[in-house]
């Protein structure tokens, strides 16, 4: 069945977008800054108003409430944003040590400032915070957008397993054409007017 | 114990005083004589208005004159509000939040106080009335805007923080509970502390010119009591009336932000 279907999306006179995620595929989105990008996430996130239909294994996004369905549907925004003075206070459950390994951090880190965290570390956590809340599709914008080459490999694998693992689904927005080729199964380019081109 | 009639000439001796103060801003180049004069001459005017129109409304106890200059306190009151707003919401929104907040906890509470606790006949006799309704708006006008005003203010400036809550899952109650609680205490704080303080550092306004108008210590004692527990529930209610309300236009029915489609900054 069907992961996730969009059908005639369209939002601030843009669209309207059809396509559909089979269970544990990663789309691939690329295109200049501006083209849209973010704004598709965060429509398909229902963040933002919009026209159209939206189903989730098969059931309309209407018959979830707005914060049900983003539960389900989460968006990584490119830059997240962090309200409590530690890490923990931003965690649903403490993780496993083996869990924070993955990410590259230790019991430790659940006590660190937040105002002391590098931009690296806080995407990590980002993703770490996200997953814990275990959704169904992941809206990723540019998730690897400010780490080092080996965290990109250990967060790229992570994403992967999850998706395949939890047989989620997940659209991935990125500028490398190297990680749309190691990561997705699908590439799709948004086009400066707005329009989605299928790369493969 | 009888009254003291204050004549003209008593208050110009007083103002006197204000003149000294204004000479000395002169002198010393404050730059606030000009606001200082023109502030004391508008007390002057104001209020010897205001007591020619009480007059000829007290001596009628019509109905609808005393409803009418409810209404015309009750605009004063929500254009108060209204200007005082940073970020304020598009559309008739703007003025109506705040009014009908304070109308809705104003009115009744003052239906209430004046027909089961005081029982004035008739209920709305402009005796008690008008300047009952003045105090209960005064202080719930000061906390509705200080609420909303942080409310708003608070919700613009953090959005992102608001709205990575809201990706997460949470509801808008969740993702603007921590701003909202701020800005109730904002909006309470200022009354709780006057309740507070009375007695102890100040006599309260009406008490003490209860006091000087040569009624009974006792009397004036049990209706300042009456008025501070009016004037702080009518705050209370109309704050969180009004940041509901407010809350209302922030978010759509599907829980979304829409901030920056329905406020505007000033």
């Amino acid at each position: 069945m069907e992961k996730l279907t969009i059908d005639q999306l369209s939002f601030h006179g843009r669209g309207p977008y059809s396509f559909a995620l089979t269970s544990g595929q990663i789309l691939a989105i690329s295109g200049a800054s501006g083209a849209g990008k973010s704004l598709l996430l965060r429509a398909i996130a229902d963040l933002e108003p919009h026209q159209g239909e939206m189903a989730l294994e098969g059931e309309d996004y209407l018959n979830f409430s707005g914060p049900d369905w983003r539960c389900r549907v989460m968006y990584l925004p490119s830059e997240a944003q962090w309200w409590k003075e530690t890490v923990r206070e931003h965690l649903i459950t403490e993780p496993e040590n083996s869990e924070l390994e993955l990410f590259g951090f230790t019991a430790a880190t659940l006590d660190w400032e937040i105002s002391r965290l590098s931009s690296g570390e806080k995407q990590r956590l980002a993703i770490l915070r996200l997953l814990q809340r275990r959704p169904r599709v992941l809206l990723l914008d540019e998730p690897t957008a400010s780490l080092d080459q080996q965290n990109i490999a250990r967060i790229e694998k992570m994403l992967q397993n999850y998706v395949w693992q939890e047989k989620a689904a997940a659209i991935w927005v990125s500028h490398d054409p190297l990680q749309i080729e190691r990561i997705a199964d699908r590439h799709y380019e948004i086009l400066p007017g707005g329009e989605l081109r299928t790369v493969r | 114990m009888t009254i003291i009639h204050l004549t003209p000439l008593h208050l110009g001796l007083a103002s006197l005083l204000v003149f000294l103060l204004a000479f000395l801003s002169f002198r010393n180049r404050l730059q606030i004589e000009k606001p200082l004069l023109v502030a004391a001459l508008r007390t002057v005017v104001q209020l010897s208005l205001i007591g020619l129109v009480l007059r000829a409304v007290f001596a009628s106890t019509n109905p609808y004159l005393v409803m009418f200059i409810w209404m015309l306190m009750l605009a004063a009151a929500g254009r108060e509000v209204m200007g005082r707003q940073k970020v304020q919401v598009q559309g008739s929104g703007r003025f109506f939040i705040g009014t009908s907040s304070m109308m809705v906890s104003s009115f009744s509470i003052m239906v209430l106080i004046l027909a089961l606790v005081i029982k004035v006949e008739p209920w709305y006799k402009p005796q008690y009335a008008i300047p009952i309704l003045g105090m209960l708006l005064g202080n719930t006008m000061n906390g509705v805007a200080l609420a909303m005003n942080t409310f708003s203010q608070q919700v613009w400036q953090r959005r992102a923080i608001v709205e990575q809550k809201l990706a997460l899952g949470m509801s808008a109650d969740e993702a603007a509970r921590e701003i909202w609680q701020e800005s109730c205490k904002t909006g309470m704080i200022p009354i709780i502390n006057s309740m507070a303080a009375a007695g102890l550092v100040s006599l309260p306004g009406m008490m003490t010119g209860q006091i000087l108008g040569g009624n009974d210590v006792a009397d004036a004692v049990n209706y300042q009591i009456l008025i501070m527990f009016m004037i702080s529930s009518g705050t209370g209610f109309g704050v969180l009336l009004s940041l509901w309300l407010l809350r209302r236009r922030m978010f759509d029915e599907r829980d979304r932000l829409v901030i920056k489609q329905n406020f505007s900054v000033k």
